[in-house]
């Protein structure tokens, strides 16, 4: 293996013989791979440059944003920042507990806190780790003007929770902008007095239920689009084109139609005053005080969302059921089989890959859904996106927010991976 | 491809053209439905009239929310908003709001200075008050063979079958339990302020939780009540006068256990039209504005020079006053919100709200 | 689909019955986009059938609710001179400024999706694209990224740089929602493409820009529509992007509608859903002769 050329087209025109030694030209006398490579290159540049003004939009206009809002779910400098002297000193003392020193250095980032207005941040983020101690920053930043030493007993004074471990954990997480504290609260975890992860107690545990939550109705919804959405995407495939085409229609105007336009109809459709609820009583299938509750629920979302996801599983049923010989079937048949094993043995199998396609596309829009859940999903009816919504534009807490965000994404992405990996993503197809 | 750019181009002047306005502009944030209504009658229209300032109108399920989001993230598109005082005094100790030269603020008719002229000491370096409302209890009165008398009823699903509507948040939810459970209304704040207080107030909320549907914007309660979608809801008392009056409804309020607030205008820190929005809050809260304001919705004006001339709804035949949360015979049970507690306990009591919701 | 002559009874049976259920899922899909049509002519203010309705009594309708589409927001629409109030009409009704702002917003947005969309397609259906996966991947993803991410993220970054309440970052923000819609349906024309028919051009004398504009640009320009027309149906659809970055007097269709639900569904609302579900159509009509176009341009029989 020692004389391996370093050209093997040279060895191999070499070994051929006859042709003087050297590489093979092209007309303008470079040497043709050369050539070949030069040409690839160019086309691959210029296949690149076509991409490329998109490419840069997308990566400004989306992948930057994201990448922000995720920098965003791991650091937070408001303490920091606002309350210089205490967060130095507090990094500085990793594991000592707080001083005369320290209740001095904080004193003085209190009234400083105060008179920039800062201390309602500050309070804020302290609040977000240990519930209920917005008023004692606030009321206690009031108080530090008068305050004389000894500091530390001045401030017990004011208020005991000065004392509290769990309050000087919390500022020495804070102390440092970067923490993943808010993806913890994400997850239900907290830090406890020593500083150690540990669940949130059982009654403000939200989140993970709500992920739960969100999986769970996105399941339950993805197999109703399934069930629904199969027989008539059947149907769809073994009619002729000519009524097929028809039929789409059905299919394609729900698709087209404005999603809140949609929402708007089930609400209509479904509240106790509603369409359907007027047609049972005229029944008599129920009483005029036994009114259903349909929607501003877990029923409404589902109802609802089911119907407006159900184009995206009956689209790539059909194209993958158009394609399926309909000869296999009945060779089965003549066979022997029964149109049940037939169907089940021979048509199922077939139409996995639709099946696997519309399911994955209808789970992964359904968990980040928004819209219709917080229209018509009353508070039983939320979903994970509805509760990020809430941390953006009522709480304000943003860190936790793209938390959230940033946990429902990487979910979202993996699914997609697995979408591209198992369907393609050239074989996503509209209408 | 030529033409599609001039095309491009074509239709993008005229959209510049379309929305290049340069006439004096402010916009104001309120809370939408029947009370913006009022507002815009009583002083935004005057106001342009006087100045030539148009006034845009927009609406939020409580201004003192996005007004905060818009500081922080520093971009402030909102010259005034309508708060609540909690509210105010929360936002301007954050820094969230412009400081206000309230001396100049026109003195009532009598010479009395604004200062002494708004009701309770209302008027602070942020914020101007403009009205006084209450929320109330109101219900349908088609649904109840025999009304509700107290503020108890409302949590009696025996008696008073039906859904009940309440505001998505802590803040009065929590004090109508307390009344409800037998605590007096000026014990309230005292026994908000325990632990168990605010245990024993979930406590009664528990009772009727699986009953209530939850409403955000003030434009809601009266829709619920008017869809049957509620048989009792707490409302903002002017929308439920408006839904009686204006539109019919047969609707009817419980005064027992309202709790009386302010709405105040302030101006967000960082505001585009400074000048242009102190200009507008001088006028709309003056005297007359604010009696004016009271012929379109029965809220209270928050100066004391105004209320002699308060007088008719704009039907012309609706005497206003007993309509008002301030009238002698709907204080007999009446609470006033304590602004100190809630600007200090908001954040941590919509906390427990939220993860007892959620459960 | 006809049954097989062989069939069984209870096979017939059983055909029929699985007829009727899918009769009954398509009633589904149409029966509430179809249902709001009706009642935004009801005369009353409510969403339920009057028995007036039922019984077909022309006084049971109305246009109302479209009437109010043009005078909410009025500030005068007893106006009796009619030049003076459309005028009115034009630049205070409510709806039509929604209106307006979710055709300017939409309309460049298309543009911009569809220019930079198409372009890009081109390049990704070249076989030599290097890293077309990855990129592909990239591209497509604000279809698949949960909204509420995507408007969280342009909340932050809009604020940041000055974009937040401007008619730009909305109509950024919608084309890069758009853009998928308009590389997977360009691409999708491009599957079939006959990349020997550009160098025939090409030998023939024709320069590049030629070559695009006579020979690829009528090939691929169904897909370049109907992506075109998803684009614009996904702008003039979104919401919760304009809600976080979009100034509060910036209203749009969409919005204007989510307020409306929110708040209270008056008819009105179904007035606008009435007129959404007739350009649905409208777009869907469209897309169909444009898929019939190019079966037959490209000779596949149907």
């Amino acid at each position: 293996m020692s004389q391996v050329p370093a050209d093997p087209h040279a060895a191999v025109v070499a070994t051929a013989g006859g042709v003087e030694d050297g590489p093979i030209l092209t007309v303008d006398g470079q040497p043709l791979d050369e050539a070949l490579a030069r040409a690839g290159r160019r086309a691959r540049w210029r296949a690149f440059l076509l991409v490329m003004p998109l490419l840069v939009f997308v990566i400004i206009t989306f992948i930057t944003p994201i990448g922000q809002m995720l920098h965003r779910a791991i650091y937070n400098p408001t303490f920091s920042q606002n309350m210089p002297r205490i967060s130095a000193w507090l990094k500085a003392h990793p594991d000592e507990p707080p001083t005369e020193e320290a209740y001095a250095l904080l004193i003085e980032d209190l009234k400083e806190a105060r008179k920039n207005k800062t201390i309602g941040a500050v309070a804020t983020r302290i609040n977000y780790d240990v519930p209920g101690t917005r008023s004692l920053f606030t009321s206690t930043a009031r108080k530090a003007k008068r305050l004389k030493p000894p500091y530390m007993e001045a401030m017990l004074k004011v208020n005991r929770k000065w004392g509290d471990p769990r309050i000087w954990t919390a500022m020495r997480q804070a102390a440092h902008a970067y923490t993943i504290d808010f993806l913890l609260n994400a997850l239900d975890f907290t830090r406890d007095a020593k500083g150690d992860i540990v669940r949130v107690d059982p009654e403000r545990q939200i989140y993970g239920k709500l992920f739960l939550r969100t999986l769970v109705l996105s399941l339950v919804i993805t197999g109703l689009t399934l069930v629904l959405g199969f027989p008539i995407a059947h149907l769809l495939a073994s009619l002729p084109l000519k009524y097929s085409n028809l039929l789409m229609i059905f299919v394609l105007l729900p698709f087209w139609t404005s999603l809140l336009v949609r929402t708007t109809s089930w609400i209509v459709l479904l509240q106790t005053n509603g369409v359907i609820n007027d047609i049972l009583v005229w029944l008599g299938l129920i009483r005029e005080d036994q009114r259903l509750q349909m929607i501003f629920n877990q029923t409404g979302t589902v109802i609802a969302m089911t119907h407006i996801l159900l184009p995206f599983m009956v689209l790539p049923l059909y194209s993958v059921m158009r394609t399926i010989d309909p000869s296999y079937v009945r060779a089965a048949r003549s066979l022997g089989a029964t149109s049940w094993t037939a169907f089940r043995r021979i048509y199922l199998p077939q139409t996995v890959p639709g099946i696997g396609a519309g399911a994955l596309l209808v789970f992964i829009l359904a968990v980040g859904y928004y819209i219709t859940p917080a229209l018509v999903g009353g508070s039983s009816g939320q979903l994970i996106s509805n509760m990020i919504a809430f941390h953006m534009q009522k709480s304000l807490n943003w860190s936790l927010a793209a938390a959230l965000a940033s946990l429902l994404l990487g979910g979202v992405l993996i699914l997609y991976w697995l979408y591209d990996k198992l369907v393609g993503i050239d074989n996503l197809k509209l209408g | 491809m030529k033409k599609l750019l001039m095309t491009g181009a074509a239709i993008l002047g005229l959209a510049t053209a379309a929305f290049a306005g340069n006439d004096r502009e402010i916009v104001v944030m309120s809370w939408g439905g029947a009370y913006t209504k009022s507002q815009v009658e009583a002083y935004g229209k005057p106001f342009t009239e006087k100045t030539g300032i148009k006034v845009i109108w927009v609406d939020a399920d409580n201004p003192a929310t996005p007004i905060k989001a818009q500081v922080e993230a520093g971009n402030v598109s909102v010259d005034v908003a309508d708060v609540e005082r909690s509210d105010a005094v929360r936002l301007c100790d954050e820094g969230l709001l412009e400081e206000l030269p309230i001396n100049e603020l026109p003195p009532a008719p009598d010479g009395t200075p604004a200062k002494d002229d708004f009701i309770g000491d209302s008027l602070t370096e942020c914020a101007v008050p403009n009205i006084v409302w209450s929320t109330v209890v109101a219900y349908d009165t088609t649904k109840f063979k025999e009304a509700p008398k107290s503020i108890a009823d409302f949590f009696d699903l025996e008696k008073f079958p039906g859904k009940r509507g309440l505001r998505k948040s802590a803040k009065a939810n929590l004090e109508m339990a307390l009344m409800a459970d037998g605590v007096p209304a000026d014990k309230v704040y005292e026994v908000l302020s325990t632990p168990e207080g605010v245990d024993r107030a979930f406590r009664k909320l528990d009772t009727i939780k699986d009953q209530i549907v939850w409403w955000e914007a003030g434009a809601q309660p009266p829709q619920l009540l008017a869809d049957g979608e509620v048989s009792m809801t707490t409302a903002y008392n002017g929308r439920i006068f408006n839904a009686m009056v204006a539109e019919n409804k047969p609707f009817a309020i419980l005064w027992d256990g309202q709790i009386m607030d302010f709405d105040m205008f302030v101006m967000p820190k960082g505001a585009p039209h400074k000048a242009d929005a102190w200009e507008f809050i001088k006028f709309a809260t003056d005297t007359q504005r604010l009696a004016d304001q009271a012929k379109y919705i029965s809220y209270g004006p928050a100066r004391k020079s105004s209320a002699p001339l308060v007088g008719k709804y704009k039907d012309g035949k609706t005497d206003m006053q007993p309509h008002m949360p301030t009238a002698p015979e709907n204080l007999k049970n009446a609470l006033v919100n304590d602004f100190e507690f809630w600007a200090d306990h908001d954040t941590e009591l919509n906390e427990r709200f939220n993860a007892w919701l959620a459960q | 689909m006809a049954l097989p002559p062989y069939a069984s009874p209870l096979e017939r049976l059983w055909h029929r019955v699985y007829l009727v259920i899918c009769a009954a899922i398509f009633l589904f899909l149409i029966a509430p986009i179809l249902i709001i049509i009706p009642l935004s002519f009801n005369a009353e203010p409510y969403f339920t059938f009057t028995d007036k309705m039922l019984s077909l009594d022309p006084a049971g309708f109305s246009l109302r609710w479209y009437k109010t589409l043009l005078t909410f927001g009025m500030i005068n629409p007893d106006n009796p001179d009619t030049w003076a109030w459309w005028r009115d009409v034009w630049e205070n009704a409510k709806w039509v400024q929604a209106a307006k702002n979710s055709i300017i917003i939409g309309v460049f947005a298309t543009l911009l999706a569809t220019v930079l969309g198409t372009v890009a397609a081109l390049g990704l259906s070249r076989p030599e694209m290097p890293y077309r996966r990855l990129i592909m991947a990239v591209l497509i993803s604000p279809m698949i990224v949960p909204i509420i991410i995507v408007a969280t993220g342009l909340f932050f970054f809009y604020s940041m740089t000055g974009l937040a309440g401007s008619y730009l970052g909305i109509i950024l923000a919608h084309a890069t929602l758009g853009i998928p819609f308009v590389i997977i349906t360009v691409t999708a024309t491009l599957v079939g493409f006959d990349h020997s028919l550009t160098r025939a051009a090409a030998s023939l004398g024709a320069s590049p820009t030629t070559t695009f504009f006579k020979v690829q640009m009528p090939l691929i320009m169904p897909g370049v529509i109907s992506g075109a027309l998803f684009a614009f149906v996904t702008s003039f659809d979104e919401v919760v992007v304009v809600l976080f970055v979009a100034a509060y007097d910036q209203q749009t269709i969409p919005r204007q509608m989510w307020n409306g639900i929110r708040e209270q569904i008056s008819p009105a609302i179904l007035a606008v859903a009435t007129i959404l579900v007739a350009i649905s159509i409208l777009l869907l009509t469209t897309i169909e002769l444009l898929r019939r176009r190019n079966e037959r341009l490209r000779g596949i029989q149907g």
